[in-house]
Parts: structure tokens; C-alpha cells; sequence
């Protein structure tokens, strides 16, 4: 049964009961030192296991504020090439919805206070059992999900279990969501609210600063929760626009790209492929620290 | 999503108000699409209450595609299956024309009322999905009537197998686009039709070619089909004066076959068949396109639905001969009554299907094209079993210009 967009929801009933979250806990520190959030995006297994691992691992040391880890799909519709062939490279590397849980679960031997989301689409999630993936991956230590192909209407397959799980689910906003579905995406979401910046699909365009700056405020009318801004931030300077308007910024294609390049005509990683990636969410992250 | 499946007072009254049949069908699709597709149901509920729409949409099908395509009685292919049945046995085979149709197969049908619907909600634009072709031709032809311009989407890989028809497109005037990302075929076609549609909501209509997608494409594109199955109650009444006892349809996406098959669907004397494309046997992993009987439910452009996946929930690539079926999925009402048993879901493979194709055309004079051969593989098999007063009903849904390179090529001709 898809949800019912009439049914009122108190926003406090969808934040995850149980274990505190390491995600709101980030966003009221990050309150506290009054700046906004720098959120680097990695694909599971691109290029392979060792150096993703390398990378989720350098990103805190680096000004990672929280994490977001993309789990490739054959046919990710919203994604744009650069994701897209991330996506090809992990899923040739091995990558499984299992392979990124296992991911988190070593990350989690040396960071517990980092907030890790997982982003995909919703065949691997169901293809692993719904109820069997949020329990996974909730005890793996992942503390949100965004599940691309997953609108509120359709949530019912996922949402009680993640919430029983103790999972945020981070909900995408768009500027074609209009203020009629305003409320309905909102009061499904918990964690942060993820704000799709342009009409389109990952990685190939931006958004003007003053289009950003216009479109937070209409959101923030109808939520408490912290909202990021991701789709065609790609610059320190976009970063930190966007860090200073909403509550944070998501940087994804910007980084897969810096690593496709030190590639090699196999795909193989350079020694120093993760220290690339990982000097650019430094450069990312002062940028972002220094806008308030 | 796991409500027990219940046997519903009617077939035909899907779907509910979330896009569902059952458990299948749906809207999932990423927020940024959300707006669009409900804006697409809330004009086409619109159009579909109005006669002037209606209207249209009949004047062009009388008039420029050429309907009521003709019902044919295939006197040989009847006459060739009792001479091998049992005696008192062997179907009478009859064939829906729809290959006669401007652009040679049913996709115009739903391509038409599609546009039409595309310039009542004021769209500049048309971009379209294809992977044999011809949806993508039919697209451009109803756009180079209405002067609007067209996008079409096209794996690399068919491009390269189906070049007469990317060459049609071109002529009537629309833009082709080589999708590289992914496997290159119909899929990766589709998907790159959502990202455009995604980066270009203001001014663009996505014209599906199939009863699969987001709600309320699956439901839209198979009433507008459904002028196949009408015509075909009303050509069987004046044939013989009952209704048919068995239909049969090939299967891809399942367009053809759900136009066929949706007007009886409440019909209890009335058989059906959906033949996937078997490829070179359902029994292997990749060598087929058979979702329905070889797949299993998951989530894929926008619906809930039998896919060819992996354990992982990796997406299949399907094989099959005909590039019009080897697409992954299936329309999600298929899904819905495959699992009621409404409908009877079989595959053909290859092989059975070019024999067929080669049949057709020695003894009806009619070369078919590779996805309706499919059908016909599973009416030679099917009619020498069944009583001589058996009426059955094969959607020629296609004609096999596009397919004569491929089966030469398999038939060891050359140019």
C-alpha cells in the first residue's frame, strides 16, 4: 500500500527511534561552530575495493562532515555519465549492495561518529530483502539512505522497516517539486533534506547562485530539518555557496571525475589516486569552513 | 506490495488510483520526474473524457494509418496444421492485420494518441525510446505530421543492427541519438530518454512505446492499443458470429498484446496467450528475454514488474533474434496476470520463430515480422491440438521489412 499523502505525520515520528543519530548529532555540532556541512560523495568499488576503502577511510581526516556512498545499479536513471561509469566500474570491480554494507562496517572499526549514507535504487534493496537490508544495514553502521527510484508514494516497501531499523531516509527535493508535494516529501523525510539543485541528472550542470539562494527559504518554510544542496556542486567556491545558503553541500561528480582521470587506459588506480580525491575534499572542505 | 492476490469481479478495471495492478505498476521514479508523470495522468484523464479528443484520435486512425486493420482467415496455415493434426483437430487460425498500419506494426496507435495529448498539454518537443526501430519510426512520423521535433533514443548496439529504420527516422525528420552508456540497448535507451526528459521537463513530452514505464503509461499506451482487441470482437462477430476462443500475442514490453487482449479480458470462454521470446532457451541464464517466465518482480523505469535480474538485482541484458523483444522487463499488467492465470504465459525461441517467419511467408504471402513470428511459432504448436471449431487469433502485430537483413544473415544469404 503506498502511503497515504493525506495522512498527517509529525516530522518527530519519522526521525528513527532507538539509537541516537550520528547525523543530527553532526548537524547540531556543525550549528554550534556556525557553518555548514561538506558531504563528499564516493561509489562503492570504483575502481576497486582497496581504493574506495582507501578513500572512505581518508575522508573525515580530510573535512568530510558526513559521507554519502553511492551503491552502483546497472541503470541508475538520474545519474549522469560521470556517476554512470562509476557506477560500470564497481559493478565490474565486484560491487554488491552486501560488498558496500561491508564497506561501512570497516569504515566503522575507525570512525564511529562520521554519518555515512548509502545512495542508490530501490531492485538491489528489494532483490536483498527490504527488511533484511535496513536491519543489515543499520547494524553495519549506516545511518541513512536515499533511494533514488523510491518517491514517498511508493515508500511503504522500506519505510517501516527503516525506521524500525533505526535508518534515516533522506528524501530528494527538486525545483519541479511544487508546493503541493512540498509536505508530502517533506513529512517522509528524516535526517536532512537533500535538494536537488537543478532539473536534471547528476554532474552536468550548476545552478546560479541566486536560484540556490531563492529556492532554500521556500523548503525551509516547511521543515525543521537540515537541508543540502547537491547536483552540480562541483567547485570550493560552489561548495561553499551552498554550505552558506542551506546547511550543506554534496560534492559527487566533481570527485568521481578527479579519480576517473588518474585512471589508467584499464581502469586500474594510480598510487596516488585516493591522496587526489582526497586533496580535493580538503581544498572542498576549507572552502566550506570558511564561509559562514 | 505483498497483499495476497485475489481474484478480482473484473480484469479490466486496472489500475488503481497509485498506478497499481496488484502488487505491480506503480510510479517509481526519482522526485524530479514525480511532477512531470502526474501531470501527464492529470491531462490524460482529462483528454480521455473528452470526444473532441476522441474524435481525433479515430480520424487519424481511419484515415492516416488505415483502420480497422483487416481479420484474415489463413486458410493455408489452417489448411497445413490439420493436414499434420489428429483427425476432427486443427484450429481455425485467423490474423489481425495490424502490419498493414502506416509504419507497418500497432506502435502508431498508441503513438498518435500520444501526441495529441502531447499538444493539448502544450509541448514543444517529442523524445521517444526505441530498440528494433520501430516505435522510434512511428514517433517520427506522427511528429513530422504534427511539426513538432523529435528526439529518438537508441541503444549504439541496435543502431548498428537496425540502420534501415534509423535511416527512416532521419528522413522524416528526426534527430537519432547512439545511447553508448550501459549495454547500448533498449534499457539504456529508455533510461536516457528519462534523463533528458529529467533536464527538460518544461517543454518536452516523452512518447513510451510500450505498456511498461511510470504510471499512467502502462494503462495510457494499452487503452489507446486496445482499439485492436474492439476491432477484433466486432471483425469476429461478423466472421462467425461468437467471439474467439483463443488469442495469441508476442510479447516484449507487451503492447500488442495487452491492445489484443484487454478487451476480452472478462470474457471467460476466451484463452490467452502471451509468447515471450525464448532466445536460445529460457534454461539459460542470459540467452533469452523471457521475464515472465524466466524472471522474477523487481523495480525498473518506473514500475514494479517481472525482470530479468541478477542475484544481486543487477539488471539482464535479454537476447533474442527480434530487437523488439529483448527488452528486460514486461508491462506491468502482464506481470498482474501472469500471476492470476488470466493470461497463459509461454515463450518461442529463435529457431522457432524463424521457422515460422519462413512458414508465414511461403503460405500466407505474408512476411511477418520476427516478433509476431514468435506468436505464430506458439499457434503451430497450439492449433494441431485443439477441436477444428477452435477459433484463434494472432496479432500480426508487425511486418517484416526491418527483419529480412537479419534472417538472411541467419539464413546464410548475401547481398
Amino acid at each position: 500500500m503506498p502511503a497515504d499523502p493525506a495522512a498527517p505525520q509529525a516530522r518527530s515520528a519519522n526521525r528513527p527511534a532507538g539509537r541516537p543519530s550520528r547525523i543530527a548529532a553532526r548537524f547540531a555540532a556543525l550549528r554550534a561552530e556556525g557553518r555548514g556541512a561538506l558531504i563528499p560523495f564516493l561509489e562503492a568499488y570504483d575502481p576497486d575495493l582497496a581504493t574506495s576503502m582507501e578513500i572512505l577511510r581518508g575522508m573525515p581526516a580530510a573535512g568530510a562532515d558526513l559521507i554519502e556512498i553511492g551503491v552502483p545499479f546497472t541503470d541508475p536513471m538520474a545519474d549522469g555519465p560521470i556517476i554512470q561509469a562509476a557506477g560500470q566500474r564497481g559493478l565490474k570491480a565486484g560491487a554488491t549492495l552486501a560488498g558496500a554494507l561491508a564497506m561501512v562496517r570497516a569504515f566503522r572499526e575507525g570512525d564511529d561518529a562520521t554519518p555515512v549514507i548509502l545512495m542508490g535504487y530501490l531492485n538491489p534493496i528489494l532483490s536483498y530483502g527490504a527488511e533484511r537490508f535496513a536491519a543489515d544495514a543499520a547494524a553495519a553502521g549506516v545511518d541513512g539512505i536515499i533511494v533514488v527510484d523510491m518517491p514517498p508514494e511508493e515508500a511503504e516497501v522500506l519505510a517501516p522497516h527503516a525506521k524500525e531499523a533505526g535508518l534515516d531516509i533522506i528524501r530528494l527535493v527538486a525545483p519541479t517539486t511544487d508546493a503541493a508535494r512540498l509536505p508530502l516529501v517533506l513529512n517522509a523525510s528524516s535526517g536532512f533534506v537533500y535538494y536537488v539543485a537543478i532539473t536534471g541528472i547528476t554532474g552536468t550542470k550548476s545552478a546560479a547562485p541566486e536560484e540556490l539562494a531563492a529556492a532554500i527559504p521556500r523548503i525551509r518554510a516547511h521543515t525543521d530539518l537540515p537541508i543540502c544542496i547537491g547536483f552540480g556542486v562541483r567547485t570550493p567556491e560552489q561548495a561553499a555557496h551552498a554550505a552558506r545558503v542551506s546547511d550543506g553541500a554534496v560534492v559527487a561528480s566533481a570527485l568521481i571525475d578527479t579519480l576517473a582521470k588518474s585512471l589508467d587506459a584499464e581502469g586500474r588506480p594510480a598510487p596516488d589516486s585516493a591522496r587526489r580525491v582526497l586533496d580535493q575534499v580538503r581544498a572542498l572542505a576549507q572552502a566550506v569552513r570558511a564561509a559562514r | 506490495m505483498n497483499t495476497p492476490l485475489t481474484r478480482p469481479n473484473t480484469y479490466r478495471s486496472g489500475p488503481d488510483a497509485a498506478g497499481k495492478f496488484g502488487g505491480f505498476g506503480g510510479r517509481y521514479v526519482a522526485e524530479t520526474l514525480m511532477p512531470l508523470i502526474l501531470e501527464v495522468e492529470k491531462a490524460y484523464a482529462a483528454a480521455k473524457k473528452d470526444p473532441a479528443f476522441d474524435a481525433e484520435w479515430r480520424r487519424l486512425l481511419t484515415h492516416y494509418v488505415g483502420r480497422p486493420s483487416p481479420l484474415w482467415f489463413a486458410e493455408r496455415v489452417t489448411g497445413h496444421l490439420r493436414a499434420q493434426a489428429a483427425p476432427g483437430l486443427g484450429a481455425k487460425v485467423y490474423f489481425k492485420r495490424d502490419e498493414l498500419n502506416h509504419t507497418g506494426a500497432h506502435k502508431i496507435n498508441a503513438v498518435l494518441g500520444q501526441i495529441l495529448l502531447a499538444k493539448r498539454m502544450g509541448k514543444k518537443r517529442i523524445i521517444a525510446e526505441t530498440g528494433a526501430g520501430q516505435h522510434g519510426v512511428a514517433t517520427a512520423t506522427a511528429c513530422a505530421l504534427f511539426d513538432l521535433p523529435c528526439t529518438v533514443f537508441m541503444g549504439a548496439v541496435d543502431v548498428a543492427r537496425q540502420q534501415p529504420n534509423v535511416f527512416r527516422m532521419k528522413l522524416l525528420g528526426a534527430e537519432v541519438v547512439a545511447v553508448e552508456s550501459g549495454a547500448a540497448t533498449l534499457k539504456d535507451a529508455m533510461n536516457e530518454a528519462l534523463r533528458h526528459w529529467v533536464a527538460h521537463v518544461e517543454d518536452t513530452y516523452y512518447c513510451i512505446g510500450t505498456v511498461a514505464g511510470p504510471h499512467p503509461y502502462p494503462a495510457m499506451v494499452r487503452d489507446f492499443q486496445s482499439v485492436i482487441g474492439e476491432e477484433v470482437r466486432a471483425q469476429m462477430m461478423e466472421a462467425e458470429g461468437r467471439l474467439p476462443d483463443v488469442l495469441v500475442a508476442a510479447i516484449g514490453g507487451g503492447s500488442n498484446a495487452m491492445g489484443l487482449f484487454h478487451p476480452f479480458l472478462d470474457d471467460a470462454g476466451v484463452r490467452m496467450f502471451g509468447v515471450e521470446a525464448g532466445g536460445h532457451g529460457i534454461e539459460t541464464v542470459t540467452g533469452h528475454a523471457a521475464s515472465l517466465t524466466g524472471g522474477r518482480p523487481g523495480v525498473l523505469h518506473g514500475n514494479r514488474t517481472y525482470l530479468l535480474q541478477d542475484e544481486n538485482g543487477q539488471i539482464l541484458e535479454g537476447h533474442s533474434i527480434s530487437a523488439g523483444l529483448d527488452y528486460p522487463g514486461v508491462g506491468p499488467e502482464h506481470a498482474w496476470l501472469h500471476e492470476l492465470g488470466r493470461v497463459e504465459y509461454v515463450n518461442a525461441t529463435d529457431e522457432e520463430a524463424l521457422s515460422a517467419f519462413q512458414l508465414c511467408a511461403r503460405l500466407e504471402g505474408i512476411i511477418p515480422a520476427l516478433e509476431p513470428a514468435h506468436a505464430l511459432a506458439h499457434v503451430l504448436k497450439l492449433a494441431p491440438t485443439l477441436p477444428a471449431e477452435t477459433l484463434i487469433v494472432m496479432n500480426m502485430c508487425g511486418r517484416g521489412d526491418k527483419d529480412i537483413f537479419t534472417v538472411a544473415k541467419l539464413l546464410g544469404e548475401k547481398f
